[in-house]
């Protein structure tokens, strides 16, 4: 099979580069390809010696596992990256609007524009954050918009992530390792820096600092459920660049109405805590009494203007596939104006006709979970064999209202290097946004993760994905 | 500091410290394996099991045989044995992930890399002939280790904590080590100036690395007191008593800081040390050797207690 599918960030048809890759496909040209093998190697060493590894969940004595890098950049024009920005930062504003609207007046629903099944029925609502508004009323102090292209200006949000978007230390690993490997590339191009992002991090945290905090610097920590997470990396990284504390729950106790971290002088009080554990697993005396984790009391001090929680609890609900197919109307409600980014056409199974339409279309379809994150439990049609589609049919058809399905997405490529050369594989892009009540700062970059193997879609680290630096180019 | 980053630190170079105490052993048997000073090679491995205080646990497991290969693969990476080299440096780099964020990105990376290369080496069992070269890579990355801390880290309250783990793990290393031995010591044995008494004189002196600077110092003449004195009282000896307790004041002088009152941790440091200071090797032998090392356990035991109630490693 010749005729191309997929639109190709790196090449044109005719095999020229893209304007953005001119500077690199010349430079590549003068290359060795062995003594960039070789580069590739020599990446996986230096990543495993600074533990940049992840753990991969319900493998015991599994060794730490890598998540492959590629070494050959992605790179976005400025043009392309001003029109992406517009997008991201319209799309979080609405996603904070409506949050507050939902926790508070719920004026979209009573505007007929959402339906309320989708919030009552949302797992991940939580009736504890009703009426409260949080510091600065930022919910989602940090977001990782998922994008994926499918041709020269046409880009979707796949997803919001607006809970706990992981990944921002690979953005910031990948390019350090680009720096050291190739120091002339970045003397050639301008690409812009994505060092600052952990500095900004703790600027951005800082000034959603709670209403009772009346010092000069607020005390910032990060929340990790310890070192077996699979993102602990991330969460050591994090604290480390921005010189706060990483706190496990154990650590934390309130204290006459202050969340206090247990040091080796006594208690310490905590200003704002970024928290990469899952809402149930925050206050036990709130949401989960039987379980021995989390901090008892943590709620009460944040109701009490005592503490900020980042993100906000409850934010959970934006990243539900079923609310997601409403985003545009989401964005339209609370901006007035059309969403600068599109939505993938998406089918609510829970809806008769669209379910029928689904079962009919499965082998063309990719039909996911509802609250299903990291690739787990979806079916991609077109690569499915007869006998998985049936079984397929037979959950849709059982519980329609967990699923909804998606067209599958000509998702553009960008090459690899392989031992054959180059090699072009499907990609997409996580953004990093962080929101303070006096700005939307998104950082040029983000973390592209790339389907290593030919063909496939699927690019989810879990699923066997890699990753690549993201170059965006400067005017 | 938290509390918990605190206790992480110390067990870290605690685990640190005896995975080189354990490789040191096992340098030792290894020479004396070599040179043959014992008629039979097994029982020479067995005293090196005894003084690892593994002996218990090992006797479970191969009852009473001390095959070369079977201690020197235990003493290295049998994970069934919590102070085989593997396991140490396994679990000094678990803490090491833990506190990650107090260590410079030089200390971490020189425990992961030891991490990484000591696994590899270990995987499959190591024979007689390759022994050589992991012990020379254990003690290389051990030095890596402690020259990135010296080098790289800021002299604060971590800097502390780490130095405290590694004298505490010393201090009842050489005691220990001392203990087990302790009889060969004593002049009333029968069999004083055997080459028997001679090799274990040796192994006391190499299983601390003092073998070479002890002969230099007493130009060649080796009595068992002079052995004692060297160990427990001698400051210039970075393995002595009297050192370790020495630096375990200094440290915790520098965590009291202010407090008032002092923290109970340094009070009891401070009498252990006091006990150590100003008297001679007599006075020891007079209490009783073997007395004198059981109580001398006992007291860093307590000491280490006191220091993780103190400074709230656990809650």
């Amino acid at each position: 099979m010749t005729e191309r599918r997929f639109f190709d960030e790196m090449a044109l048809q005719g095999g020229d580069p893209r304007v953005p890759y001119a500077d690199y496909a010349r430079w590549f040209s003068n290359e060795d390809p062995k003594s960039l093998l070789k580069k590739s190697a020599e990446a996986e060493t230096f990543f495993r010696r600074i533990g940049i590894t992840f753990n991969v969940y319900g493998q015991k004595d599994a060794d730490e596992r890598l998540i492959p890098f590629d070494i050959v950049p992605r790179i976005i024009s400025a043009s392309e990256w001003r029109v992406l920005e517009k997008g991201i930062d319209q799309r979080v504003r609405a996603l904070n609007a409506f949050l507050a609207d939902i926790y508070n007046k719920q004026e979209i629903l009573k505007a007929g524009r959402l339906p309320e099944h989708i919030i009552s029925r949302n797992a991940a609502f939580l009736p504890q954050m009703i009426g409260m508004t949080p510091p600065g009323g930022v919910y989602t102090h940090i977001v990782g918009t998922d994008l994926v292209r499918t041709g020269e200006n046409e880009f979707y949000v796949l997803e919001d992530n607006a809970r706990t978007p992981s990944g921002v230390s690979y953005m910031l690993e990948n390019r350090e390792t680009m720096l050291q490997m190739f120091p002339e590339l970045f003397t050639k191009m301008k690409v812009r820096p994505v060092s600052s992002y952990p500095a900004e991090l703790r600027r951005s945290l800082g000034e959603c600092a709670p209403p009772n905090f009346d010092g000069t610097k607020p005390a910032v920590a990060v929340l990790t459920p310890g070192i077996h997470n699979s993102a602990y990396f991330e969460h050591s990284f994090l604290a480390d660049h921005m010189g706060a504390e990483l706190v496990e729950a154990s650590d934390l106790r309130v204290v006459d109405g202050r969340v206090q971290m247990r040091t080796t002088r006594g208690y310490k009080a905590l200003d704002v805590i970024y928290r990469r554990v899952d809402d149930e697993y925050l206050d036990p005396l709130t949401f989960n009494p039987d379980s021995l984790l989390g901090v008892p009391g943590i709620m009460d001090a944040y109701r009490a203007g005592n503490i900020t929680i980042a993100n906000a609890p409850g934010t959970g609900i934006a990243d539900d596939k079923a609310l997601y197919s409403y985003m545009p109307d989401i964005v339209e409600f609370y901006t007035g104006e059309k969403a600068i980014l599109q939505n993938v056409p998406t089918w609510r199974c829970s809806e008769e006709e669209s379910l029928k339409y689904v079962l009919d279309n499965l082998a063309d379809l990719v039909v996911k979970e509802v609250h299903g994150s990291g690739g787990y439990g979806m079916l991609v049609g077109p690569a499915a064999s007869k006998k998985e589609l049936k079984a397929f049919e037979a959950k849709l058809r059982a519980r329609p209202d967990n699923y909804v399905a998606q067209p599958t997405l000509a998702l553009s490529t960008v090459p690899i290097m392989t031992k054959a050369g180059l090699a072009p594989r499907h990609v997409d892009l996580r953004p990093f946004v962080l929101v303070s009540p006096k700005r939307v700062h998104i950082t040029a970059g983000g973390l592209t993760r790339v389907a290593l193997k030919e063909g496939s879609l699927v690019v989810n680290s879990s699923q066997g994905g890699g990753t690549k630096d993201t170059w965006v180019l400067g005017d | 500091m938290l509390g918990r980053t605190a206790g992480g630190l110390f067990w870290m170079f605690r685990y640190l410290e005896r995975s080189e105490n354990t490789a040191r052993l096992l340098e030792t048997g290894f020479r004396i394996a070599l040179t043959g000073a014992q008629d039979s090679d097994d029982s020479e491995w067995e005293s090196i099991v005894s003084t690892a205080g593994v002996r218990p646990a090992y006797v479970a497991k191969f009852d009473d045989d001390f095959d070369q290969a079977t201690v020197i693969n235990y003493l290295l990476r049998d994970r069934d044995n919590p102070s085989s080299v593997m396991s140490c440096i396994e679990a000094a780099r678990s803490n090491a992930r833990m506190v990650r964020t107090a260590l410079s990105s030089e200390v971490w990376e020189a425990v992961n890399e030891a991490w990484m290369t000591l696994k590899d080496q270990m995987k499959r069992p190591v024979s007689m002939k390759n022994l050589a070269e992991v012990l020379t890579s254990i003690r290389q990355h051990s030095s890596l280790v402690r020259g990135a801390l010296h080098g790289t880290m800021l002299r604060n309250d971590i800097f502390d904590f780490a130095r405290l783990g590694t004298y505490i793990e010393r201090a009842d290393n050489t005691s220990r080590i001392l203990d087990i031995k302790y009889y060969v010591l004593l002049p009333s044995a029968a069999y004083v100036g055997s080459s028997m008494d001679n090799a274990q004189w040796e192994t006391i002196l190499r299983s601390v690395s003092a073998f070479r600077s002890f002969r230099w110092l007493n130009e060649g003449e080796v009595t068992p007191m002079a052995i004692a004195d060297f160990m427990i009282l001698d400051k210039r000896m970075p393995r002595s008593l009297a050192f370790c307790h020495s630096k375990i004041v200094g440290n915790l002088s520098y965590l009291n800081h202010d407090a008032d009152p002092e923290l109970p941790c340094l009070t009891q440091a401070s009498q252990i040390h006091a006990r150590l200071s100003g008297r001679d090797i007599d006075s020891v032998f007079d209490e009783g050797l073997h007395e004198f090392l059981k109580s001398a356990i006992a007291d860093t035991g307590r000491l280490a207690a006191q220091i993780q109630e103190d400074f709230r490693f656990y809650g």
